[in-house]
């Protein structure tokens, strides 16, 4: 099962300007497309103003008659752009897998990474409040489409998580029109069949969708009874992936070889997971790491031979790790992505330790699947245990 | 509460584009020069609003916040009705 986030930052323009004039959180605001002309529309809005009933899209002069206080700043798209860019680069930290959607959202694919869903989302709200000033609601689900929702459902600074156990309580009461690209129109013509709820579609019969709707009606469908498959997005691509990625940045900064090793390690497990999980395997390990000063360097080595498998993506890590990095500062951040992607299915590999490799697929293969089904925490590398030294952060 | 004060720093930037403060410069013409830099890391100005990288520096034996923001500076000053 994958792990999806949907995290959404919360009046998103709004919250920029109250970043640089906190003032303004005390007084009903909006953000409005030119306001010097009266046609100007409200853009955006903080929680006074639209406790006032100031909506988006609304003509300003209308917002002015329900909330003659309001205070109408002009936007200032440069500086949105700027503050979306470091949020991505906050996502992007823990997954190569970020799609935007939006300036102010993105969906997230951090199936088997060491943290877990929630703790992500936990860690991605703390990050946005303290480094950017900003509010994030999350949502963290099996399927993007649930996970959008989840986002949706709890505002501001909040996570909701929607599971294959929860979904029928949590997402079938929601009107259908809360469901990704059902709009007005779409809406009618399913009221006009008494579909009122995202349940009401979930339990109609999928031809009756097909029907009425057509292909669009039977996604909505698999939507509704959380069975969308589509993948997260990387950057700026819809085709074959390049690389797969992951990494973190700890609690506390790491001082020495074993710290660094453990992360590496929790790394590469996520990593290989998600390889497996796709049927790839690759060549090229790359390591990253980011120093206390935020300097990043990275390196890479080529192996001779393609890779899906945690042990030898971890020794290649910890190869390169060591041999570039010279303890200047303590490390904040690490990662480790594989790329010179080839297809694991079809590859007979005739090198000498074939068989030992095997049997190490078949092992990281069962641990994957245990994970799968009892939880990522069931089984945790030795390694991972040892040390006293708690190097992941804790949702607090 | 406190105002943010934007301010002219000398910086020094490094081969890998790594910038420190070296000396901060009031606008009465004084300047102070950073004794230590303590901290570095992105972060928004809850006292004084606005956002950046900020600097935590030890200057003259006080720990003072200074933030580069879009490639200004500026550091936290409290505003005077609170003195
Ligand atoms: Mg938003």
């Amino acid at each position: 099962m994958r792990t999806i986030l949907h995290s959404d930052l919360n009046n998103f323009y709004a919250s920029v300007e109250c970043v640089y004039e906190p003032s303004l959180r005390a007084v009903p605001m909006a953000v409005c497309g030119d306001p010097a002309v009266r046609h100007g529309i409200v853009l955006a809005k903080n929680m006074l103003a639209k406790r006032a009933g100031v909506q988006t899209g609304e003509a300003v002069w209308q917002a002015v008659r329900k909330c003659p206080n309001l205070k109408i700043i002009p936007p200032d798209y440069p500086k949105y752009l700027r503050f979306a860019r470091m949020m991505k680069a906050i996502c992007a930290e823990y997954t190569d897998a970020v799609e935007s959607f939006g300036l102010d959202e993105c969906w997230m694919d951090v199936t088997g990474h060491e943290r877990g869903g929630e703790a992500i989302a936990g860690e991605l709200r703390r990050r946005a409040r303290e480094e950017l000033g900003l509010t994030v609601s999350v949502g963290v689900s099996y399927n993007k489409i649930f996970a959008k929702l989840g986002s949706d459902m709890k505002k501001p600074d909040a996570t909701t998580v929607i599971t294959p156990e929860n979904y029928r309580d949590r997402v079938w009461p929601l009107p259908a029109g809360d469901l990704l690209y059902v709009g007005p129109s779409t809406r009618r013509r399913l009221a006009a069949r008494n579909i009122r709820t995202i349940g009401d579609i979930a339990r109609s019969p999928r031809e009756l969708l097909r029907t009425a709707l057509g292909k669009s009606g039977e996604m909505l469908w698999v939507f509704a009874n959380g069975l969308d498959q589509s993948p997260v997005l990387r950057e700026g691509e819809g085709e074959a992936i390049k690389s797969v990625g992951n990494s973190t940045t700890t609690a506390r900064d790491i001082v020495d070889d074993a710290g660094a090793h453990r992360v590496l390690m929790a790394l590469a497990d996520s990593v290989a997971e998600r390889l497996r999980a796709q049927g790839l395997q690759g060549r090229t390990v790359c390591v990253s790491v980011r120093d206390c000063a935020l300097y990043t360097t990275s390196v890479r080595h080529r192996l001779d031979h393609a890779t899906a498998l945690a042990s030898e993506i971890c020794t290649c890590a910890m190869a390169l790790f060591r041999a570039h990095y010279r303890w200047e500062r303590p490390v904040r951040s690490l990662g480790v992505s594989v790329s010179a992607l080839e297809s694991l299915e079809g590859d007979v590999q005739l090198s000498l330790f074939a068989d030992a490799r095997d049997r190490r697929y078949d092992l990281e293969n069962a641990v994957g699947d245990i994970r799968r089904r009892f939880g990522h925490d069931a089984l945790r590398r030795a390694s991972l245990l040892g040390g006293g030294e708690i190097h992941f952060l804790k949702e607090n | 509460m406190a105002h943010r004060v934007y301010v002219r720093v000398q910086v020094d930037v490094d081969e890998s584009g790594k910038t420190r403060p070296l000396r901060i410069f009031w606008e009465d013409g004084r300047s102070f020069a950073v004794d230590r830099l303590l901290d570095v890391r992105r972060a928004a100005s809850t006292k004084a609003g606005g956002q950046g990288m900020r600097y935590t520096c030890r200057v003259r034996g006080r720990e003072i916040r200074l933030f580069e923001d879009d490639g200004r500076w500026f550091v936290e000053a409290r505003d005077a009705a609170a003195e």
